[in-house]
């Protein structure tokens, strides 16, 4: 195995979207056989490096070279002939596929595809499957599979195509603990047989344990090349998010809570499919308390947060909203009540993109007499009010018509925020609030859901990042197939312990208890 | 009882043209572009045919020349919602508008004069022996067995063949095809051209053998209930054979009534495939309300590749 | 159709968007946020597709300045004429609200034109089922029949689009032909006019079932009827909550779920005012324009509408200049028929017109941006 020699070199990358550089003028070297990690915060440009590597996006100007060889890549073919294979953060699956099919996509030879034909190719990805470790049922559906499963399809999906650069785009983001801890054992194995690997991740510990080079990049620009062994987490978090951020602990004070605001008792809800995606839950939230949903996506959380905001109705059991039974309750009566709601995904469900500031702050009051008047909007009021929401939450925007799809992303969430704070909400209910925003915009929600806790309001916080979830909350739900698996106070919350419950481990002893399942 | 297989015999009939118009909106469908331009193409298939065979009174021309102007329609549609990423549902019903004028327009001369065409009939003796079957397909004109031959070789196509395969993958995910070496657009281009000829054929065989002389929007909404058909069919070609002939049986039904002297208007009776396509899409809707839905799932939506998420 | 060449060269350039070409130092790139379409966008698509017509015009061995001058003149060039070319304006302007409306909210109503027969046959019930009404009732009686006719044909289509999952599409377009034929059997059945030599229409209306006409000519007062649907539908979108809630809805339908606004009542009152305002047009149009329910009372007003709707950017002000535009393209189309061109020649232009604009529309959202 020849360790010298560079399997990529990227020379001199400029790549913008619009206004924003994504990429400024990169750098970046991986040799044979090694697992380099790119390291650097969402927003960073690693995807968009990536990107070119595997053909999606192709740089504005800048050379490329793969084995020594200039290069164009392209498009993705270009890029697998030249043995480059990427496991995607959003698995580049078709759902209703099955494993075999996805991995064959593409694939020209032979047209014609009869059943002795198919069971040849099922028995060759097996093997191909085993010879490494992976396992996932090849013939049904990727939908049926589990986000780990599916990731192992995606690996298989690279292998068969007889990739030798192996890109892993945040790998870890979707998995357990468990998962994590497996899919770091197939790396190894891939660098056991040759292959070269590239995870481009924005979490420390992770470069520490599976790295051997790590490249840092911050907004856009290649800061840092280093062998692992002269790196720390510290200096590679100054490095990731620039001195000043790293140093700034975020602190955040104990305070007693008050009378519970939200009592959620057997509660069970069934989707369209007839599938019970909320199986008979208990808990509360109080004022004064932030309470966080932790779990692997698909568990429950999306109907969870459906049910309290009155997208779904609740097939049984009850929902106490501030003393006040809730049987089938509006979203508009929801709203009414105080309960305010950060959607999953901002541009999908929670603004409207090509609308501007004041339609999109009035959706939640616009009914309110402070809006309207005998059905009519007041436009002039309603302006002012939106430009004092704006300066309050420092919203930066280039005026107040102009769609909000052309803001930033920290910008639509402040401006969210803003909407729904507005409403002096007793219960928010926050939905992954920070996904996909830099580090900055992140902490500045954070506060946010701090401020609006120590006021007195209630905080369910439902998250996919369990740092953020740990951090935040006073007390932590481990949703596992539609049950709450445990419940773990602030301070003894613990990753392992966290992630085994999210696995659905019956871990039974701790400072949790089983919650009371009754029939 | 000798009613039966005439039944069902003019339900074949009157329903192979809906069929070739099925069977091209499928391939529209399954790439994951809306066609609603049906209409609009079987009518300009109708009367090319009717003006081309006049003209030459060449069954071979005349197919030639409606399948080089459907297919040129369907790379309208095609041009417009794959490149230029336009709606849908506007460039749909943009062809159907235009196509609907375009073949009054071009009609104008041929309006009325019948067609003298006959078309080749397939006689075979061995089927004839079979009481009622052999009643039911004895005789049957070419384009029917065209017709079911096309239903079977395009169910092969979707689901035995590699080009099945990713056909399904662009309609369903195009940017994971994208991502696995399969060119999106080809594959759009190539179905949403070769549906819209079929739905020419559909017109071609309309005024060739079911209604032959040209009447101003003579397709009287096939081409709709075509597009319900793409639905009830679930996206199946083999379905969509059987989903044709129930139409066309319904269509035909009209016309058996009227022979048997029920006491119900004849506008009423004309009424029936209509009203049928509403109430038997509000059953599919209401039986399938809790079950995933099968339609590709990128339908509708343009894709293109430097998009930042 | 050879004339669309002047769109072609794109594709190839899209398909390479980042090479050079050449040594053109430009390539083509789709801007989502750039705002498509300006005001000359329609122009530009209505000139494109009248050099289109021009090719079948060709064709057909005439000379398409002939023709198209001939139009011109058929619907501007004499007061006759302007006055035809409004009084088709006025059902396609009312036509075109309602499916503008409904568009607004994503819902494709394409049955603008079984409403609006189905409007004027519930218009004509009235004249033939209370013959003893008051003589001032008749006018708004007719009219509010005729606009609930259309309504509930609006709701045929919303209530299977709201609780089955019906595609409204084709079930608005299926209920077009059902109002078709159920124009046919009344007129040439139950109402038709025993002494009117087997035409298939009902008996002519009284004086006081005949909307007033505006000086004298065929003009009538439906068209202060069409002026006042457009001030109260563009005041209703753009001052009133409830245009707020359609905006939202439009905009983006699951946050204004979120928002707590109720779609499927929604959906429900808009294609009943949809349907309504097509319904109310075909009321007007039997008793302001033809004076009894006949066979082919509308000759395609409903299709017409939706490029009436679209032409505008379904801007209601905007609506008034195309319909009558469309409204002159039709009284054009019937001069030029005097030469030999059959009238349907404008339908084709139509066609070609919204053809022209979508493709015209979304070439606007696309910018040269310069290769470094």
């Amino acid at each position: 195995m020849s360790q010298s020699a560079n399997v990529i070199e990227m020379k001199d990358i400029v790549k913008t979207f619009g206004e924003v550089v994504a990429s400024n003028h990169v750098n970046f070297e991986v040799k044979k056989g090694e697992i380099h990690a790119l390291l650097g915060e969402n927003g960073a440009g690693k995807s968009t490096i990536m990107s070119m590597l595997s053909g999606i996006y192709r740089a504005d100007s800048g050379d490329i070279y793969i084995n020594g060889k200039l290069s164009r890549i392209r498009s993705p073919k270009e890029s697998m002939e030249l043995g480059i294979g990427m496991v995607h953060q959003n698995f580049r699956l078709v759902d209703t596929l099955t494993a075999v099919e996805n991995i064959i996509l593409g694939e020209k030879s032979n047209k014609w595809r009869g059943s002795s034909w198919m069971k040849k190719k099922i028995e060759e990805i097996e093997e191909l499957a085993d010879k490494y470790g992976l396992t996932f049922p090849t013939k049904v559906p990727i939908w049926q599979l589990s986000v780990g499963e599916q990731q192992r399809v995606e690996i298989v999906k690279t292998l068969y195509r007889g990739a030798e650069i192996i890109i892993f785009d945040e790998p870890t983001s979707v998995l357990t603990p468990g998962e994590v801890e497996q899919l770091f054992l197939t790396m190894q194995e891939l660098k056991r047989n040759g292959k070269t690997m590239i995870i481009t991740t924005h979490k420390l510990k992770e470069v520490m344990t599976i790295a051997d080079q790590i490249s840092v990049m911050r907004k856009g620009t290649m800061i840092a090349q280093m062998s692992k062994e002269e790196a720390t987490i510290q200096s590679l978090a100054n490095l990731m998010v620039g001195q000043n951020m790293a140093d700034e602990g975020f602190s955040i004070k104990v305070i007693e809570k008050g009378k519970p605001i939200l009592d959620v008792q057997n509660l069970v809800v069934r989707t369209k499919l007839r599938i019970n995606a909320i199986d008979r839950i208990n808990f509360s939230v109080h004022e004064y308390e932030i309470v966080g949903v932790a779990g692997v996506a698909g568990n429950g959380q999306k109907e969870l947060a459906e049910v309290l905001t009155g997208l779904m109705q609740l097939y049984s059991g009850q929902i106490v909203f501030n003393n006040e039974k809730l049987t089938a309750p509006s979203v508009q009566q929801l709203i009414d009540k105080g309960i305010a709601h950060i959607p999953e995904n901002r541009m999908k469900s929670g603004l409207a993109g090509s609308l501007g500031i004041i339609d999109n702050l009035m959706m939640k009051t616009y009914r309110s007499n402070a809006r309207a008047k005998f059905g009519l909007m007041k436009k002039k009021e309603n302006m002012e009010w939106a430009a004092n929401l704006i300066k309050k939450f420092d919203v930066r925007t280039p005026d107040m018509v102009s769609p909000v799809a052309q803001l930033s992303g920290g910008n639509q969430q402040k401006l969210l925020f803003a909407r729904e704070i507005d409403i002096n909400p007793k219960l928010m209910i926050a939905v992954h609030p920070t996904q996909g925003l830099d580090v900055g915009a992140a902490k500045a929600v954070h506060e946010m859901l701090v401020q609006l806790r120590d006021s007195g309001s209630g905080v369910l916080l439902i998250s996919e990042d369990l740092e953020e979830v740990m951090q935040l909350s006073d007390k932590i739900l481990v949703l596992y197939n539609g049950k709450i698996n445990g419940v773990i106070d602030r301070g003894q919350a613990n990753r392992e312990v966290i992630g085994q419950l999210m696995a659905g481990l019956n871990y039974k002893e701790g400072a949790f208890y089983e919650p009371e399942i009754v029939v | 009882m000798e009613i039966i297989p005439l039944i069902i015999a003019a339900a074949i009939s009157g329903g192979t043209s809906l069929l070739f118009a099925v069977l091209g909106g499928i391939l529209n469908e399954k790439a994951g572009v809306i066609n609603l331009g049906t209409e609009g193409i079987m009518l300009i298939g109708a009367v090319m045919s009717a003006i081309v065979f006049i003209q030459t009174n060449n069954l071979f021309i005349t197919l030639a020349v409606v399948l080089i102007a459907t297919g040129f329609l369907g790379l309208l549609h095609a041009f417009l919602c794959i490149t230029l990423r336009a709606n849908q549902t506007v460039s749909g019903l943009a062809i159907t508008l235009f196509g609907t004028g375009l073949s009054a327009y071009l009609g104008k001369s041929v309006a009325g004069v019948p067609i003298p065409v006959s078309i080749p009939k397939v006689e075979l003796d061995w089927l004839d022996a079979i009481p009622i079957i052999g009643q039911i397909f004895s005789g049957l004109d070419i384009f029917i067995w065209l017709s079911i031959a096309l239903s079977i070789i395009l169910y092969v196509y979707m689901y035995k063949t590699a080009w099945g395969l990713h056909l399904k993958a662009v309609g369903d995910n195009p940017s994971t095809s994208d991502a696995m070496g399969i060119s999106v657009a080809a594959y759009r281009y190539f179905h949403v051209i070769a549906g819209s000829m079929l739905m020419g054929v559909a017109g071609f065989y309309l005024i060739m053998v079911y209604s032959p002389n040209w009447i101003e929007g003579m397709t009287s909404g096939r081409g709709w209930i075509a597009i319900a058909l793409i639905i009830f069919a679930r996206w199946n070609p083999i379905y969509a054979l059987f989903g044709a002939y129930f139409f066309g049986g319904l269509d035909s039904l009209g016309f058996r009534m009227q022979i048997y002297e029920f006491n119900i208007p004849s506008y009423f009776l004309k009424m029936i495939p209509y009203a049928a396509t509403i109430f038997i899409l509000m059953f599919i809707g209401w039986k399938n309300r809790n079950k995933p839905s099968v339609e590709p799932k990128s339908l509708g939506n343009p894709y293109f590749r430097e998009q930042r998420l | 159709m050879s004339q669309k060449s002047s769109f072609e060269p794109l594709p190839v350039e899209l398909k390479q968007d980042n090479k050079k070409l050449g040594n053109v130092p430009f390539r083509l790139e789709y801007d989502a946020h750039k705002k498509g379409g300006s005001w000359w966008v329609p122009i530009i698509s209505i000139i494109v597709a009248l050099m289109i017509c021009a090719v079948f015009i060709l064709f057909n061995g005439m000379n398409p300045i002939t023709v198209y001058g001939k139009m011109l003149a058929g619907a501007f060039g004499s007061s006759f004429g302007i006055s035809e070319t409004i009084v088709k304006a006025i059902p396609l302007l009312l036509c075109g609200l309602g499916v503008a409306i409904a568009y607004k909210i994503a819902i494709w109503n394409i049955g603008a034109e079984g409403q609006f027969i189905l409007g004027a046959i519930g218009a004509t019930a009235v004249t033939i089922f209370l013959p003893n009404l008051p003589g001032a009732l008749y006018i708004p009686v007719m009219m509010v029949v005729g606009f609930a006719a259309g309504a509930i044909w609006g709701l045929c289509t919303a209530i299977p689009r709201t609780y089955f999952q019906v595609n409204e599409l084709i079930s608005s377009l299926m209920l077009n032909y059902i109002a078709l034929l159920l124009l046919d059997y009344l007129v040439y059945g139950p109402w038709r006019d025993p002494q009117g030599f087997n035409f298939p229409g009902t008996q002519e209306f009284t004086p006081y079932q005949l909307l007033a006409s505006l000086g004298g000519t065929r003009l009538h007062f439906g068209l202060i009827f069409a002026l006042a649907a457009v001030i109260l539908f563009a005041f209703f979108l753009a001052k009133t909550r409830w245009g707020y809630e359609l905006r939202l809805l439009g905009a983006n339908p699951v946050a204004a779920k979120n928002a707590g606004i109720n779609i499927t009542k929604h959906i429900l009152i808009v294609m009943m005012i949809s349907g309504g305002l097509a319904g109310f047009a075909g009321a007007i149009e039997v008793s302001g324009v033809a004076g009894r329910l006949m066979y082919g009372i509308s000759p395609g007003y409903g299709y017409t509408a939706i490029i009436v709707a679209w032409l505008a950017k379904l801007n209601p002000w905007g609506m008034i200049i195309t319909s009558v535009f469309i409204g002159s393209l039709i009284v054009g189309g019937y001069s030029v028929q005097t030469i030999g061109l059959p009238s349907s020649f404008s339908n084709m232009l139509q066609g070609a017109i919204l053809f022209c604009l979508i493709g015209g529309e979304m070439l606007s959202k696309f910018k040269l941006k310069k290769v470094d």
